[in-house]
């Protein structure tokens, strides 16, 4: 059904989509807490920065990685010497690209999650013996799930069809850094390859239905869950 | 140190906005203490500085031995040991009926292992196993808050605050959790921190009375004795003022259908006939209002009880009434609510002999307690109630 060309793209596209969620969801929540629970000086600042990747054109996000994540780029020069670890033109770099475009996505719903949280509860929690870890733990936690779900996956969705700083980023390698998105601009880019491309824009389609219909699905199981349905 | 030794005590100022609250009660911790007053006259926050969810601006705050509170200690809200019921019961919306009860348990499980409140006894008191599966979402607003009363005291705390635990309920519902809340003051040892408005609520539940008034705690001590000072009676218009008196049953008088009651040496009420055996102790409240005052031995008037006296106070309420101090026997105070025209016109004053027509004994709502459990509308005495049900009256209509 699939060609073995499409089929790489297609798990390329997933690997890198799964890995930029998995890796980022920690630091999003941590960041969504700080943001909705805490003023601190400064705070407009870090909103702001986590909102850029929203209103910078992709292309220039692009570039700030590979400026920070080149092998001579400050973190990635380190990251290099330190562990071997390349990130320009490769999987885990498309994985970087995509968590960083996606991130104020998550962040965002996270964050409305969180502050929908009745802190009530959270009192009448510690009231009961819990502390403040316990209670961020086993209520607060599981309280925002829906909002993690959603978060995770408009930022899955996100991540799949980034495409201007993943091609700064890390290239346009067939097997390495060829996402779906990747794959379907060098098609267009190829005479004849306009059959080719309307195949991978339905395997597209056809993921992003999917994705849709999971997160709905998700939701529901969540709310019923929490209690709420 | 036993239950009964241990002492609430709270000293404490907060300012929230305009409002500021100061405080300083030091009450044993036994039995079910309301807290009183309107809305904004401080009830929760006194409540919230105990459980730590308020943090005082300066004071001291101790329950027992532990000092939650002082210029050094802050002890954070989960170690203070204490469980707290909310106005909106605050279940946890994920966990179930269960799960949201052994919440605390599980946790003061931790701290030890002897377990004062078991969840069999708690689940029991509270009739809780029909819905122990359930989602609280799925629950009625009586089973909820029940749900709370029960994680509280599964929690095995030492204090037990509720903040108006009732007052988002209807009526039934209310009348409900009020009986739970009863069974359970009486079935646990632990002490309570009953935050109220409702009258109904503080008369049928509380052995301890604390008055808020405008951020400042206006009075506190047992009940009996909060309520007869005038400016606690004139919050709660629905007890008359009264005198509270211990007596005894001396005799039963056959023929007439009376009932003698000893005051003191020498004092004697007569009532309408009790079916209590002689040498029963007992209270009856005085109306202040039902008390006449005479400065001649009243010979020919209907009143069976003419008791003489000396005045030993004068209060004048308003432009109308002045309430009489009068001591009869030996040392017994009674009540008397006069006019102001007639002080005057019988030219009362500190150290006259007086002699007091009392018009009608009604049974106090703590004897009713004693013993069988009375039914719901005798535990609960307003006087605003008709009194006819529960009043014993010693002359025919008032």
């Amino acid at each position: 059904m699939l060609t073995p060309t499409e089929l790489v793209a297609l798990r390329l596209s997933l690997q890198v989509a799964t890995i930029a969620v998995a890796c980022s969801l920690p630091l999003a929540i941590f960041v969504a807490w700080l943001l909705a629970r805490f003023d601190f000086p400064g705070k407009t600042m870090v909103d702001a920065v986590v909102h850029l990747p929203l209103v910078l054109p992709p292309v220039v996000i692009g570039y700030f990685l590979l400026v920070l994540f080149g092998t001579k780029g400050p973190l990635g020069g380190w990251l290099y010497e330190t562990f071997g670890i390349r990130l320009i033109f490769s999987r885990s770099g498309a994985a970087l690209a995509a968590a960083v475009m996606s991130f104020p996505l998550m962040v965002r719903a996270i964050r409305l999650a969180l502050e929908a949280v009745d802190r009530g509860l959270e009192a009448a929690a510690r009231t009961l013996g819990a502390t403040r870890l316990d209670v961020f733990a086993n209520v607060t936690l599981p309280l925002m799930l829906p909002g993690i779900v959603s978060g995770c996956i408009v930022a899955f969705a996100a991540a799949l069809g980034d495409f201007g700083a993943t091609i700064t980023f890390v290239g346009n390698i067939e097997g390495e850094t060829q996402t779906l998105s990747l794959a379907i601009y060098s098609l267009t880019q190829s005479p004849n390859g306009d059959a080719a491309a309307l195949r991978l824009v339905l395997i597209s389609l056809t993921l992003a239905l999917a994705a849709l219909f999971v997160s709905e699905w998700l939701a529901r199981r969540v709310r019923r869950f929490i209690g709420r349905a | 140190m036993s239950p009964s030794d241990e002492r609430i005590q709270v000293r404490a100022r907060k300012r929230l906005g305009d409002f500021l609250f100061t405080c300083d009660i030091d009450l044993p911790a036994s039995g079910l203490i309301a807290l009183f007053g309107a809305s904004g006259a401080g009830k929760s926050t006194l409540i919230n500085l105990v459980a730590g969810l308020t943090r005082p601006d300066e004071g001291r705050i101790a329950v027992g031995s532990r000092v939650f509170f002082d210029g050094t200690a802050d002890v954070p809200i989960e170690q203070r040991e204490l469980g707290f019921v909310f106005q909106d019961a605050r279940l946890f919306p994920h966990l179930t009926a269960r799960q949201n009860l052994m919440f605390g348990l599980k946790r003061a499980g931790r701290r030890s292992r002897t377990l004062r409140a078991k969840p069999d006894a708690v689940i029991d008191l509270l009739d809780l196993a029909s819905v122990l599966d359930r989602r609280p979402h799925t629950l009625s607003g009586g089973e909820r808050q029940r749900i709370a009363i029960g994680r509280a005291l599964l929690a095995q705390p030492r204090l037990l605050l509720m903040d108006e635990p009732l007052a988002s309920l209807d009526g039934p519902r209310k009348a409900e959790v009020l009986a739970y809340i009863e069974r359970l003051r009486d079935e646990f040892e632990v002490p309570i921190l009953y935050v109220s408005h409702s009258v109904e609520e503080v008369l049928r539940l509380a052995r301890t009375l604390v008055v808020l008034k405008s951020g400042v705690a206006v009075a506190a001590g047992p009940i009996d004795d909060v309520l007869q000072e005038p400016a606690v009676a004139r919050l709660f218009p629905a007890i008359e003022a009264a005198s509270l008196l211990h007596c005894q049953i001396r005799a039963h008088d056959e023929r007439y259908g009376l009932t003698a009651l000893e005051v003191d040496d020498g004092v004697t009420l007569r009532v309408p006939r009790l079916e209590l055996a002689p040498g029963t102790s007992i209270r009856v409240r005085v109306p202040a209002r039902d008390v006449a005052l005479s400065l001649s031995r009243p010979a020919d008037v209907s009143t069976v009880n003419r008791l003489p006296g000396t005045v030993t106070a004068l209060e004048i309420l308003d432009a109308t009434h002045v309430d009489v101090r009068v001591r009869i026997g030996g040392r017994v105070p009674l009540l008397a609510r006069v006019t102001r025209e007639a002080t005057e016109r019988l030219g009362l004053t500190v150290g006259l002999p007086v002699w007091c027509l009392i018009k009608s004994v009604a049974l106090d709502r703590a004897t009713l307690m004693l013993g069988q459990k009375p039914p719901a509308t005798l535990s609960c005495v307003p006087a605003s109630s008709p009194p006819a049900a529960n009043d014993a009256q010693a002359e025919s209509p008032r």
